[in-house]
């Protein structure tokens, strides 16, 4: 039984996320295989050796993968399931927009069920995932000889350093031709990834402007080294673009310390954070639905409150 | 040029669903019921590229119980042309779902099927890839700017970190994020007219596909509950509690 895990990768240095699906692939017993669809990935796939618990990497190069369109990369992982005789068993991907976007379509081609973004492993064919905005859990049984998962990967701790897996080229298939990579534009930070960060401070439609966001929220979220977010309200406010988004239709996150500033909390933010170590709130509504999950709670004016504690820690 | 349109009921976005005290799903009897939130903006930008003279006909369709008649009138009064219901009591999965959506393009030769990206009751996010790999055709997900031309499409998405455009030939598949449009109210006498655009009914069987559910659902169970913690007098002793009860400053 070999487990392919799905790299995610930017050719240069593996992403953080595939940490998180290699310790799943992990859990569900046999080799522990990462395939790295790439164009010139040689860095992406000596990173992957080095994580612990890999026992394989295979790279399939070709300029065809350079923008790793679900196309392409969906034949690739397809081709790779299918020549290994039935040897490979689960194919995880982290459930990043990168993940959603092909693994729906591997499983389509091998004509076999997607689990998405599970959140636990009960055995090689059951698995626990959210449903209805994580307000129930589902445990589902696979009864497809291969299962395609994708792998939420705020629910699995990451892989540590220490493998040294032999790296194999397998034969990279035709380019399909189907799709073009116009340009891509990238938010530019310094800070953190709001999908890997210890600490997130979030603003919601409290903060009242854009200007307000950047004003009262940057000075804490750099004192603390923190990555920033904000709730779906404040991203319709206009006041950040929508990859700050944490909730049901943004980023799910769990990190050491959320700081949910002026979010009153509606349930669809709440589903993208409620895994989160330890939540601070602060609001100047006592009857904020956010204080049900704060595990400590401010009533208070922010724009004096978080001033105060940027100067306090 | 034909627009496919593919809707789902589920439980309105306002419920909040309860998990049955059996464990065996959640309870969905006597609650509110509409269209799939995300397939709403799918409907939106479809009538919105007829308005503008790209698309000349939207054919919206529907895959579940005899109810979902109700989610394809509301896609009519959006500004569907007609709607196609498939009708089954089966517990539809999303490679059924694209399976039974191919047996339609391929009669229908849509040149753009427009999906939401993921349906709010199983969060799956999965058919509308799936039913692009089964056609071998480009695929444009979590779009929040389509722009169609000819024989090909222009297409923004949102990813981790940003925003990425994609040029795709047609046909092809799009699935809608949240920002991709604004869904128009139906008015009245648009909901009228829709009573009286044509709906067809097809059977899962009349279009040769197996819908036989692949994942066996064993349980389902509430999340262990977030208690509420305590509340602070002011931002001292937040910090105080920060520092040595969370240890996490």
């Amino acid at each position: 039984m070999t487990i392919l895990v799905i790299a995610e990768h930017d050719n240069a240095s593996l992403k953080g996320a595939t940490l998180n699906t290699v310790s799943a692939a992990a859990k569900l017993g046999g080799d522990v295989a990462v395939l790295v669809v790439g164009a010139g990935s040689g860095a992406a796939a000596e990173a992957a050796a080095k994580v612990a618990g890999v026992a394989k990497v295979l790279v399939a190069d070709s300029a065809a993968f350079a923008e790793q369109q679900a196309e392409n990369v969906a034949a690739q992982i397809v081709a790779v399931v299918q020549a290994s005789g039935g040897a490979i068993s689960h194919v995880l991907a982290a459930a990043t927009t990168f993940g959603k976007n092909v693994l729906p379509r591997v499983a389509a081609l091998l004509d076999v069920a997607q689990i998405s973004e599970i959140v636990g492993i009960e055995s090689p064919d059951t698995f626990v995932r959210p449903i209805y905005a994580g307000n129930a859990l589902a445990t589902v049984k696979s009864s497809d000889s291969v299962k395609v998962i994708t792998v939420r990967t705020t629910a699995f701790e990451a892989a540590g350093e220490g493998g040294a897996a032999a790296v194999e080229q397998v034969a990279a298939v035709a380019d399909l031709g189907l799709s073009k990579l116009v340009g891509r534009e990238l938010t530019k930070s310094a800070r953190p990834e709001l999908g890997a960060a210890k600490i997130i401070v979030s603003g919601g439609r409290g903060m009242g402007s854009s200007e307000n966001y950047h004003r009262v929220l940057e000075p804490l979220a750099d004192k603390l080294g923190a990555a920033m977010g904000a709730s779906r309200a404040a991203v319709d406010a206009g006041y950040v673009p929508n990859d700050y988004q944490v909730g049901q239709t943004g980023k799910i996150v769990a990190p050491q310390l959320y700081v949910a500033v002026g979010i009153s909390g509606a349930i669809q933010h709440l589903a993208g954070m409620k895994d989160s170590k330890v939540i601070v709130a602060i609001n100047k509504d006592p009857e904020a639905p956010i204080f049900q999950v704060a595990d400590y709670g401010l009533v208070a004016d922010l724009f004096e409150a978080v001033p105060q504690l940027t100067s306090a820690v | 040029m034909k627009i496919l349109v593919p809707v789902k009921r589920v439980v309105d976005y306002n419920v909040k669903v309860r998990v049955k005290s059996d464990g065996s799903g959640v309870d969905i009897a006597n609650v509110k019921m509409s269209m799939n939130p995300f397939d709403e903006i799918a409907v939106e930008e479809a009538v919105r590229l007829k308005e503008a003279g790209v698309a000349t006909e939207v054919v919206a369709v529907s895959c579940g119980v005899g109810a979902c008649q109700e989610t394809l009138r509301t896609a009519m009064a959006i500004g569907a042309d007609r709607g196609i219901l498939v009708e089954t009591d089966a517990d539809l999965q999303p490679l059924a779902v694209a399976k039974l959506l191919k047996a339609l393009c391929d009669r229908e030769q849509p040149q753009v099927v427009i999906c939401g990206k993921q349906a709010i009751d199983d969060d799956a996010n999965q058919t509308g890839q799936m039913l692009s790999a089964l056609m071998g055709w480009p695929q444009a997900t979590f779009a929040s700017k389509v722009a169609v031309g000819d024989g090909k499409a222009t297409v923004t998405r949102e990813i981790d970190g940003g925003l990425e455009t994609l040029e795709i030939s047609l046909p092809a598949v799009v699935t809608t994020d949240l920002r991709l449009n604004e869904p128009r109210y139906a008015t009245l006498p648009n909901i009228m007219k829709a009573k009286k655009k044509p709906l067809e009914t097809v059977k899962p069987a009349d279009l040769g596909v197996d819908v036989t559910p692949r994942l066996t659902t064993l349980k389902v169970v509430e999340p262990a509950k977030r208690s509420a913690g305590v509340m602070v007098a002011d931002v001292a002793q937040l910090v105080e509690k920060l520092k040595n009860e969370a240890k996490v400053l």
